[in-house]
């Protein structure tokens, strides 16, 4: 039945991990046929999700990191990921455009990036208990013939 | 991930291949820079062709890339841009301060 679908996921917080996460949330969004673009985006947003638990949420050990998503709904895809990290301290500094406490490394538009390619984003921090980030990406459904 | 690079006439072109992620990003960052020092080009091209996901952490490879080309007081170009990588480069506003030749199309 439409809108009961979802699916766990649970990996430490390896770099080496990005690529599985994102490919992974990007098999089970397959399912609502979406477009190259929308898969594209729906990617982009969850490696920055996952690195941003990587860099800043676990900055010196591995921590594990949860990622749920399932289909609700009119085709929407929600979202969330999860880690039990050291919690952000400012988040309206953090939402900031450039912001970052990575270094040259980063560029500060992984937030930018979620909330602008994703239909709803919301995150929640708690310090020294973890940070959780919401997503949500509609994707259109597309015409007949196929 | 290897990149491959050519130079002629103080231009250094370096072909970026594959996914570039946090995972990726900083091995890719260290060998622009490498060959950015080693060559001292007056223009630096990076060719995006074969880039087939790339997020935020490109944008921080990019502009590492051009922070050295301007001390340099040389010229940064972005070529062959899927369609992916560009979005994420367009959220930063990259083609403000880089120039972008062209732009693949799918």
């Amino acid at each position: 039945m439409k809108g009961e679908n979802y699916m766990h996921l649970e990996f430490p917080s390896r770099s080496s991990n990005e690529a599985f996460a994102r490919s992974a949330v990007a098999a089970f969004a397959a399912q609502l046929d979406p477009t190259l673009d929308e898969l594209g985006d729906i990617k982009t947003a969850v490696s920055e999700a996952v690195t941003n638990c990587i860099v800043h949420a676990y900055p010196n050990e591995l921590g594990p990191i949860i990622i749920k998503a399932k289909i609700i709904g009119d085709n929407v895809l929600d979202i969330t990921v999860k880690d039990r990290g050291c919690g952000i301290a400012d988040i309206e500094q953090a939402r900031k455009p450039m912001f970052t406490t990575g270094g040259e490394e980063r560029s500060g538009m992984g937030i930018t990036i979620m909330e602008s390619f994703m239909t709803e984003f919301r995150i929640q921090s708690t310090l020294h208990k973890g940070t959780s980030v919401h997503m949500k990406r509609r994707i259109l459904p597309r015409g007949g013939g196929k | 991930m290897k990149l491959t690079s050519f130079v002629q006439d103080r231009q250094l072109t370096v072909l970026l291949r594959g996914e570039i992620d946090h995972h990726s990003a900083r091995e890719i960052m260290h060998t622009l820079a490498d060959k950015i020092d080693q060559y001292l080009p007056l223009r630096c091209i990076l060719d995006f062709e074969e880039v087939r996901f790339m997020d935020s952490s490109g944008i921080a490879v990019v502009l590492s890339a051009l922070r050295r080309m301007n001390t340099l007081q040389g010229k940064l170009i972005l070529q062959n841009i899927p369609p992916q990588p560009y979005k994420v480069l367009c959220t930063a506003g990259v083609e403000k301060i880089a120039t972008i030749k062209e732009e693949c199309t799918q």
